[in-house]
């Protein structure tokens, strides 16, 4: 087998491989249980997608991908920090409801 | 020879984000479920990357690769303690009996 054609073949199996595992996030995102088991599925899900970027890069012969990853990985932490003090903040507002009211018997979903 | 190293590297890297995905999905709790994510998810990313860099070589793409991998290497750690501290406030808040989960 050619050098090229190894790496044509790779570049299909790895993206196959990235799939699956976006696939296998989204369960986990779907399932739950609590808040911030799907913030780590949503951070999984941004760190998945940033490789497939790379990938795709180099199936497309088009560095301008890299740009995208760059991006995604900005966007995907200021995400993952906004949702985990939200977690917080919500479940601080949580207590303090809990405390004053009778009845704030509030899921966390 | 080039390309079969980028190959390779593609693989491991894709095989690594699988293997990252997995361990969320099967893993038993919050915090190992973060272990899976945070390690192996962002190795893989990373593997992509120096992939990437590999393939095509010029500086631009190189330079521009580093700062991804800088940026994830310091990322992903301040993002795992948010959630996990938000995770053992609320271990804490359902210890005491405040509220209900």
């Amino acid at each position: 087998m050619t050098s090229a054609g190894f790496l044509a073949g790779a570049v299909q199996v790895s993206l196959l491989l990235i799939l699956l595992g976006l696939a296998v996030a989204v369960i986990r995102l779907a399932k739950g249980p609590s808040l911030a088991d799907r913030v780590v599925a949503l951070d999984m899900m941004t760190v998945t997608i940033i490789s497939f970027c790379g990938v795709y890069a180099v199936f497309m012969e088009e560095p301008s991908f890299l740009d995208v990853a760059i991006v995604l990985a900005l966007v995907g932490f200021l995400a993952t920090v906004a949702l985990a003090r939200y977690a917080e903040k919500r479940l601080e507002r949580e207590g303090e409801d809990h405390d004053t009211a009778k009845d704030a018997e509030t899921t966390h979903e | 020879m080039s390309d079969v190293l980028v190959g390779l590297f593609l693989i491991a890297g894709a095989a690594f984000v699988l293997i990252a995905a997995i361990g969320i999905v099967r893993l038993p709790d919050l915090l190992t479920r973060m272990h899976a994510s945070t390690k192996a998810g962002t190795l893989g990313a990373l593997l992509v990357l120096v992939g990437l860099a590999l393939f095509e070589g010029s500086g631009e793409v190189v330079s521009k690769v580093v700062a991804t991998i800088l940026f994830l290497l310091l990322t992903a750690p301040i993002a795992a303690h948010m959630i996990g501290r938000a995770h053992a406030r609320l271990m804490k808040t359902l210890k005491d009996g405040k509220v209900k989960d």
